[in-house]
């Protein structure tokens, strides 16, 4: 089964989850006053998520014939799963993993070093190796972004790390 | 309309809402050119800027700039590397590659920005006959009409998402509209569907959202696959020397400019279609008009070649304003992040935009035209310089671009739990374009989504059930127009499969 199917699958069982939700779950809270009203909170989820199985089931089950898909190679620079032994999977992950850090880091560290840290970082996974280069400008663009965001645009960003009371 | 466009005038030229444009343009011409990087992804990131600046025109000001900047950006990139930035230039490359590569990349960026001017301009002018009679039209719908209206525009953007991809399409809306139930609705003030996480109380950020949609994914595709980016990067087509064309040739780009910024505009105003379609649509048919001398060189360098999509995507880029300044109603990714954008400005686009805060309305028009002049006028004596920016290598840029995407879904919220967000969104985004499911359905559902409920229920109330579709007949018209625009694609490729099939058996 091609991924576009496994991904209508997930969405079909997602639909009857959130439809199970929304049909069983939703109006038990509801306020009796509001049980007079035509329309509740759970109506157009409720719509939502039968149509939702419906369309999910027809790209599931295929009744729409992919005609392009066949006849098409994929080209160099169109990205396509079949090629994924082809690609920098590795990178990708670290990158993402990467950006996760930063979000958990963002708050405690303070947004100068764990910037600074997560531009170098991201270079260095893909094989930058000319850090007397990479150090100064990400250090420079974090600066230069704090100041922007904090002085210009004038949200407020927590620059230092927490213990320095900032 | 005069009155109007004097208050639009008044609005654009004051020096804040000049340098907004100018520098609108000058960012999304260079961020545009990054390969990889089209308006969404663009727009999305400057939304928390512009949002700060409180000024609602301002700030659409700013976005419109962006977002022509963004265009002629991608067309450069496709001129000079044969990388479109954005669907909508990839007819672009078709000619102005070719030509870049017989040295004359000057003078295809030339006729790039003039035809964008052009279009960009004819359009606006469009735009300021249509609009205002549209929106007094739509004066008179009621919640029942919008609630039909929006469901043609849903079924519209499925419809014309190609061949069989309707239902994927349809698919994609649909998790949108689910997505936008989450948090508490406008009419409920009753959480849905948060799993007790305080976080999801206010629902899912739209720009967390475009932010997953586009710029992650693109960006990940940029380290998943380098040749994406590089192609051809070396062999020094993107030397840029001479900027000038003859007039011979500037006048057989006439009737091009003139044909297309009109079938632009109009296919632009369409939901759905938009840009890309304007884009191809427009090289097919000046194709089919030219000579046949004229048909061989298409492909190998045309300069009609390439002024046919240049004028159409631009002139369809302004049409795409007419549903979202009239109706309120987004025809594309684009469109529909701008209206998130205004709607976070407590400005809601519609036909009563025009009466309340018409400086808003006529600001954005005539910013319009002073963008488009800003482009040809400013931007391509830069284009040479500007154009350094695609010999920054990959190992900066990358990182750069995720830390920019990171910052603006951050930046709006203050909340870091948005990154996690972001990040996990990001993967399933990526995740969905490897199988080919169009993504700016699922963002056009999720900021439709709250107006959807809102009027669906709202006539619910008035009527007090689902006889409004009954009742009045404009919204039974609509809804069946939508069922319509959904069953005919894949009616169609039945019934070519049938007569496939049926060649076949004569064999």
């Amino acid at each position: 089964m091609a991924l576009d199917r496994w991904i209508a699958l997930i969405f079909v069982l997602f639909c009857c989850i959130y439809g199970y939700a929304a049909f069983f779950t939703m109006d038990q809270l509801l306020p009796p006053f509001m049980q007079r009203n035509p329309v509740w909170p759970s109506t157009f989820p409720k719509v939502l998520a039968v149509a939702g199985i419906i369309v999910g089931m027809i790209v599931l089950l295929g009744v729409e014939k992919n005609i392009t898909d066949a006849d098409e190679s994929p080209s160099a620079t169109e990205i396509n799963y079949r090629r994924l032994g082809d690609y920098k999977i590795g990178q990708a992950l670290m990158l993402l993993a990467l950006m996760v850090l930063y979000a958990l880091m963002l708050r405690p560290a303070g947004f100068l070093i764990s910037t600074t840290v997560f531009l170098i970082a991201g270079s260095a996974i893909l094989g930058e190796r000319k850090f007397f280069i990479m150090i100064p400008v990400a250090a420079l663009a974090t600066g230069f972004v704090w100041y922007l965001v904090q002085e210009v645009l004038g949200i407020f960003l927590r620059p230092f790390p927490f213990f320095m009371g900032m | 309309m005069l009155e109007g466009i004097m208050i639009g005038l008044d609005a654009a030229f004051s020096v804040q809402n000049i340098l907004m444009v100018v520098f609108g343009c000058l960012i999304g011409t260079f961020i545009g050119m990054l390969p990889g990087l089209g308006p969404m992804s663009i727009i999305a990131i400057m939304i928390p800027v512009a949002i700060t600046l409180g000024d609602p025109a301002a700030a659409l000001i700013l976005l419109a700039g962006v977002y022509y900047g963004a265009i002629f950006g991608g067309s450069t990139s496709s001129i000079l590397l044969n990388a479109p930035g954005v669907a909508g230039t990839v007819a672009t490359s078709f000619d102005g590659y070719p030509m870049a590569r017989k040295g004359q990349a000057g003078k295809a960026l030339t006729i790039a920005a003039v035809c964008s001017f052009a279009g960009g301009t004819i359009g606006a002018i469009l735009l300021m006959i249509f609009a205002p009679a549209l929106s007094s039209v739509a004066l008179l719908f009621h919640s029942a009409e919008y609630f039909g209206l929006m469901v043609v525009g849903l079924s519209a953007i499925a419809a014309f998402a190609g061949t069989g991809q309707v239902f994927k399409a349809l698919m994609m809306t649909l998790l949108g509209l689910i997505l936008a139930t989450v948090g508490e609705g406008a009419l409920f003030n009753m959480p849905r569907f948060t799993m007790g996480m305080m976080d999801l109380q206010s629902g899912i950020s739209f720009i967390t959202l475009a932010m997953a949609m586009f710029a992650l994914p693109e960006a990940l595709f940029l380290v998943l696959n380098p040749a994406r980016g590089a192609s051809n990067a070396e062999d020094g087509s993107n030397k840029i020397t001479n900027l000038r064309f003859s007039r011979a040739e500037g006048r057989a780009m006439l009737p091009v400019i003139g044909r297309q910024s009109i079938q632009g505009f109009f296919i632009g105003v369409l939901p759905g279609a938009g840009a890309t379609i304007a884009s191809f649509l427009g090289y097919a048919v000046e194709r089919n008009l030219a000579t046949a001398e004229e048909q061989k060189e298409f492909g190998k360098g045309s300069i009609k070649g390439l002024a046919a999509p240049e004028t159409a995507n631009n002139a369809a880029c302004t049409g795409s304003f007419v549903p979202l300044l009239t109706l309120g109603i987004p025809g594309s990714g684009t469109t529909a992040i701008l209206l998130g954008a205004l709607i976070a400005l407590n400005v809601t686009p519609g036909p009563r935009l025009m009466t309340d805060t018409p400086e808003i309305f006529w600001a954005v028009i005539i910013s319009m035209f002073i963008g488009n002049l800003v482009l040809l006028v400013l931007n391509l004596p830069l284009i040479p310089y500007i154009a350094k920016i695609l010999s920054i290598p990959r190992n900066y840029l990358i990182p750069f671009i995720l830390f920019f995407t990171l910052m603006g879904a951050y930046i709006g919220q203050n909340n870091a739990t948005e990154l996690l967000i972001l990040v996990g969104f990001g993967v399933a985004a990526t995740i969905l374009r490897f199988a080919d499911y169009p993504l700016a359905p699922l963002l056009i559902g999720f900021i439709l989504g709250t107006m959807l409920e809102d009027n669906f229920s709202r006539s619910m109330q008035l009527y007090r059930g689902l006889g409004f579709i009954l009742e009045r007949p404009m919204t039974l018209g609509l809804l069946i127009l939508a069922a319509f625009l959904v069953l005919l694609p894949s009616f169609r490729a039945y019934r070519a499969r049938k007569r496939a099939e049926g060649v076949a058996d004569g064999d």
